[in-house]
């Protein structure tokens, strides 16, 4: 269905080719997983398939691609909008009408369809994804997994032959991340629709993959997961465990896994326990209410924090994570509640923003709304002056967080994890004994994800407690000491990690669904093993 | 007990469906023209009032609904406004004139010769104001109305063909709105978080780059969204035609203007004014026309138009074409005494509240 043939590609003005002679066959009704670290060419490759690379980004391409046996090199995206269906990261962004029906229409009226055509496909879509109930909703009101099925079925009504997925579960809770992808393999059984899928997190989806294609260095792997895997510079967890067990082949599912523990038992003593955070206290919150209008997003919520700790908070989208860490910080608004910090018990919303800097640091979702400078020089300097701080501070944090970054850059040209380390910079200059995180993995793959767990792990032991919310369940266990879950803007579960995390089907990570619920990284195997 | 009527198998009467937003818009600036045509008091309270009754009788559930009541606390404003000025500026007050209230007058340098402070406020020019700003009123509130009534992105989507394009640039450009706020209020939230630039530039600049930044992303996205789902697809139209429609467009054009330059110019040629302008206008339409031919597209659930959106925008117009046949004495009342009423400016208001009853229930939202 798919054929790359002979393919370079190179932005303009880039001196090395961002992809070269990249081969590669995904045939007909398969689910091709696209994995590489970020900033790889995954966008890039994905991109090639409906012509936005190079017709949107610029730059020059050679060689052949073929889609269903068609040559589409020269021919612009809007050209191959029947044949090939695109969903970009971001739904929410690409979405040009303000309902659902008419967002799943939008594209037949591109193609001009028979509108008795397109009222049946539409019920079609609606059905076959599950959002009957959804339809005349506005589309700035669902949630995010909503969001992501409506953009996949606003391309499913035009009939591509090919689907195209560039990490379409990255900003979903677990549940809606399993949602979508289940939406995506029934596509394939069902339809034979063949899918070309990028995902940084790629446990869920390997057991579904047909095909995995490893983007590395600007070349391009392809072939069954299992073999790929074995080297692969991207795997998730259960694939490490694997690898360190020594098993052949290397399990994709947890079911194929607990058989290999099964057939060869795995020596281990159990892990030793995790020391409970025995710190001073830092933070004491004492029942958060926060309102907007009539709903309550956090309500009446209790949080303590001592030092040395790192408190995850997981829920929904849309649960009142992020509310409760602004409301912590004390910028957010809040209903009632009091928040007491340090020994002096000083309350962040009673006093000036610069003071509450220096008692909560807050790094938001859109970590880069903090940035507007044109180097990374030029914010470090503007951090030590707004904080006070003697010059250099933060460029010094920001070695320790991430060494190497070139201080002439602009930030937005930083990877993702780069940004983050300089922004996390930035907030650490005001020195603040609590640090609050939202979302911080987002964007992230394996490697910076590991890397930013050793940097709070670091700031942790240096006595700051920290508190952050996310959606990956595999980072919650290798960072976290506690584990609050919310649900409906109250907290619902809390306590050691070990606990909270195995506890529940949905934030269970890997390990400890092969292994048993003491273990909960391959870090802590690796550790026992030695 | 047996009834002894038949059971109704067949219901009558219409069923609940949104009107075409044309409609509404129709008949809303209608009777914004008949607003715009006095400055009767009364009259232009009904006119209020009829904007009122027909926005509770006939909106719909969704959120542009609600934005009815900002319209009129807009009007409000612009009344108090209104005669809020005239007592700050005064008017030159003739002997007759009531004077309500005597202010002392603040002396001015000789350069405003013209313009007074305070001083006598008379019944004149209080009068004078608030009929005035009430006309205005008068007018937001029915272009509230028609925004309450009908959805306004849905009116842009209804466009002809040929414009098509222009529609869906001007839909995503409404979206925009929302978001660059939420931008706003993200970005200046988070300037909390890092400290405050010196004041000034510096501020504005804090705020004004991530924004740009992230609206220039957005569209980035957006637009790589819709060429992705076939927006601009040229569908084939051989280059010829296409030529063809551009000339037709220009010459329509072309016609146009000297039509309407030796129509204002009384020394023209009379040759070049009426038959000029209706060749530029038939020229035009059949550029339209084509153009519209040439666009390969089509729309899912097009809003009919039926008896009922003929009777709406009926109804405008019947107020506003009456509205011109009533006295002058009636329409601009003076202001010296209690403003005369005429019966015709009465009815003329009244028959653009027809629609309130007269037409279908708005679809109740699933």
């Amino acid at each position: 269905m798919i054929d790359l043939r002979h393919v370079t590609f190179a932005y303009d003005g880039e001196s090395s080719a961002t992809l070269h002679h990249v081969d590669l066959h995904i045939p007909e009704g398969e689910l091709a997983l696209v994995a590489g670290r970020t900033g790889s060419g995954k966008s890039t490759l994905l991109g090639m398939l409906n012509g936005l690379v190079p017709h949107f980004t610029g730059g020059v391409l050679r060689g052949d691609v073929r889609i269903a046996g068609e040559s589409i090199v020269g021919r612009p995206p809007r050209e191959l909008a029947h044949l090939v269906g695109y969903v970009g990261q971001d739904p929410a962004a690409g979405f040009v009408t303000h309902t659902v029906e008419e967002e799943l229409a939008y594209g037949m009226e591109q193609l001009g369809l028979p509108p008795s055509t397109m009222r049946r496909r539409v019920e079609e879509t609606l059905d076959l994804l599950g959002m009957a109930d959804l339809r005349e909703r506005a589309l700035r009101t669902l949630s995010g997994g909503q969001q992501q099925r409506v953009a996949i079925g606003s391309v499913l009504t035009m009939h591509p032959r090919v689907l195209v997925l560039d990490e379409p579960t990255s900003a979903l809770d677990p549940t809606a991340a399993e949602d979508v992808l289940a939406t995506i393999a029934r596509l394939v059984d069902d339809l034979a629709l063949t899918v070309v899928l990028a995902e940084h997190r790629m446990e869920r989806v390997i057991p579904f993959a047909d095909q995995l294609v490893i983007v590395e260095d600007g070349t391009v792997r392809s072939g069954p997961p299992a073999d790929l895997l074995a080297d692969s510079p991207v795997a998730p967890p259960l694939i490490e465990l694997g690898r360190l067990a020594g098993w052949d082949p290397l399990p994709l599912s947890v079911r194929e896994a607990r058989r290999h523990v099964r057939t060869e038992p795995f020596v281990l003593t159990a892990p030793p326990r995790r020391a409970e955070p025995a710190g001073a206290s830092l933070l004491e919150a004492e029942g958060i209410t926060v309102a907007y209008g009539a709903t309550r997003a956090v309500d009446d919520v209790d949080i303590a924090l001592r030092a040395g700790e790192v408190l995850v908070v997981m829920g929904r989208n849309g649960s009142g994570k992020s509310s409760l860490l602004w409301a912590i910080q004390g910028t957010g608004s809040r209903r009632s509640g009091r928040v007491r910090v340090g020994v002096d018990g000083v309350d962040p919303a009673e006093v000036t923003a610069d003071e509450a800097r220096m008692l909560v640091g807050l790094v938001p979702q859109t970590a880069a709304d903090l940035l507007y400078l044109e180097t990374v020089t030029d914010e470090c300097a503007a951090a030590d002056a707004q904080a006070g701080a003697p010059t250099g501070t933060c460029r010094e944090l920001l070695n320790r967080l991430a060494p190497g970054i070139d201080s002439t850059h602009h930030p937005r040209d930083l990877s993702e994890g780069q940004r983050l380390a300089l922004v996390l910079a930035i907030v650490l200059t005001a020195r603040p004994r609590v640090i609050a995180l939202d979302e911080p993995t987002r964007g992230l793959d394996y490697r910076a994800k590991a890397e930013l767990a050793d940097v709070l792990r670091g700031l942790a032991e240096d006595g700051h407690g920290i508190i952050l919310s996310t959606h990956d369940v595999e980072f919650a266990a290798t960072v976290a000491d506690t584990v609050a879950v919310m649900a409906d803007g109250e907290v619902v579960s809390r306590g050691p990690v070990e606990r909270v995390l195995a506890e529940s089907p949905a934030f269970a990570p890997q390990v400890s669904k092969v292994l048993g619920p003491q273990w909960l990284t391959v870090g802590q195997v690796e550790r026992t093993l030695l | 007990m047996v009834s002894t009527e038949a059971p109704a198998r067949v219901q009558r009467g219409p069923l609940p469906r949104d009107l075409h937003p044309g409609a509404w818009w129709g008949w809303a600036l209608a009777l914004a023209a008949a607003a715009s045509a006095t400055t009767n008091p009364v009259v232009l309270l009904l006119v209020i009032a009829v904007a009122w009754l027909v926005v509770v009788s006939r909106r719909s559930e969704a959120p542009w609904a609600r934005a009815f009541r900002f319209f009129l606390w807009f009007g409000l404003v612009i009344v108090v406004l209104r005669v809020a000025y005239r007592i700050v500026f005064g008017g030159g007050s003739t002997p007759d004139d009531v004077v309500l209230l005597s202010l002392p007058e603040i002396p001015l340098p000789d350069i405003v010769r013209g313009v007074r402070l305070f001083g006598d406020v008379t019944l004149s020019s209080v009068l004078a104001g608030l009929y005035d700003g009430l006309r205005l009123a008068a007018v937001i509130i029915c272009i509230g109305a028609a925004n309450a009534l009908a959805n306004p992105q849905r009116l842009l989507t209804s466009i002809p063909p040929a414009l098509y394009e222009v529609g869906t640039a001007l839909v995503v450009a409404l979206a925009v709105f929302p978001q660059l706020a939420e931008s706003v209020q993200r970005v200046r939230r988070a300037r909390r978080l890092r400290g405050e630039p010196s004041a000034g530039v510096g501020a504005l600049r804090r705020v004004v780059v991530p924004v740009l930044e992230d609206a220039l992303e957005r569209s980035m996205t957006l637009a790589a969204g819709m060429d992705a789902r076939g927006y601009g697809r040229s569908g084939g139209v051989p280059r010829r035609d296409r030529a063809v429609t551009g000339v037709l467009m220009l010459a329509g054009l072309f016609g146009l203007c000297v039509g309407t330059y030796a129509f204002l110019d009384q020394t023209a040629p009379r040759l070049l004014a009426w038959p000029m302008l209706a060749v530029g206008v038939l020229l035009a339409a059949l550029g339209f026309h084509r153009a519209g031919r040439r666009v390969h597209r089509t729309r899912h659930r097009p809003d009919p138009w039926r008896s009922a959106e003929w009777l709406t925008v009926g109804c405008g117009l019947a107020a506003a074409v009456l509205m011109q046949f009533v006295a002058p004495a009636a329409a601009f009342p003076s202001l010296t005494g209690a403003p005369k009423v005429s019966l015709l400016a009465i009815a003329a208001v009244l028959v653009a509240a027809v629609p309130a009853f007269a037409t279908p229930e708005p679809r109740p939202m699933r």
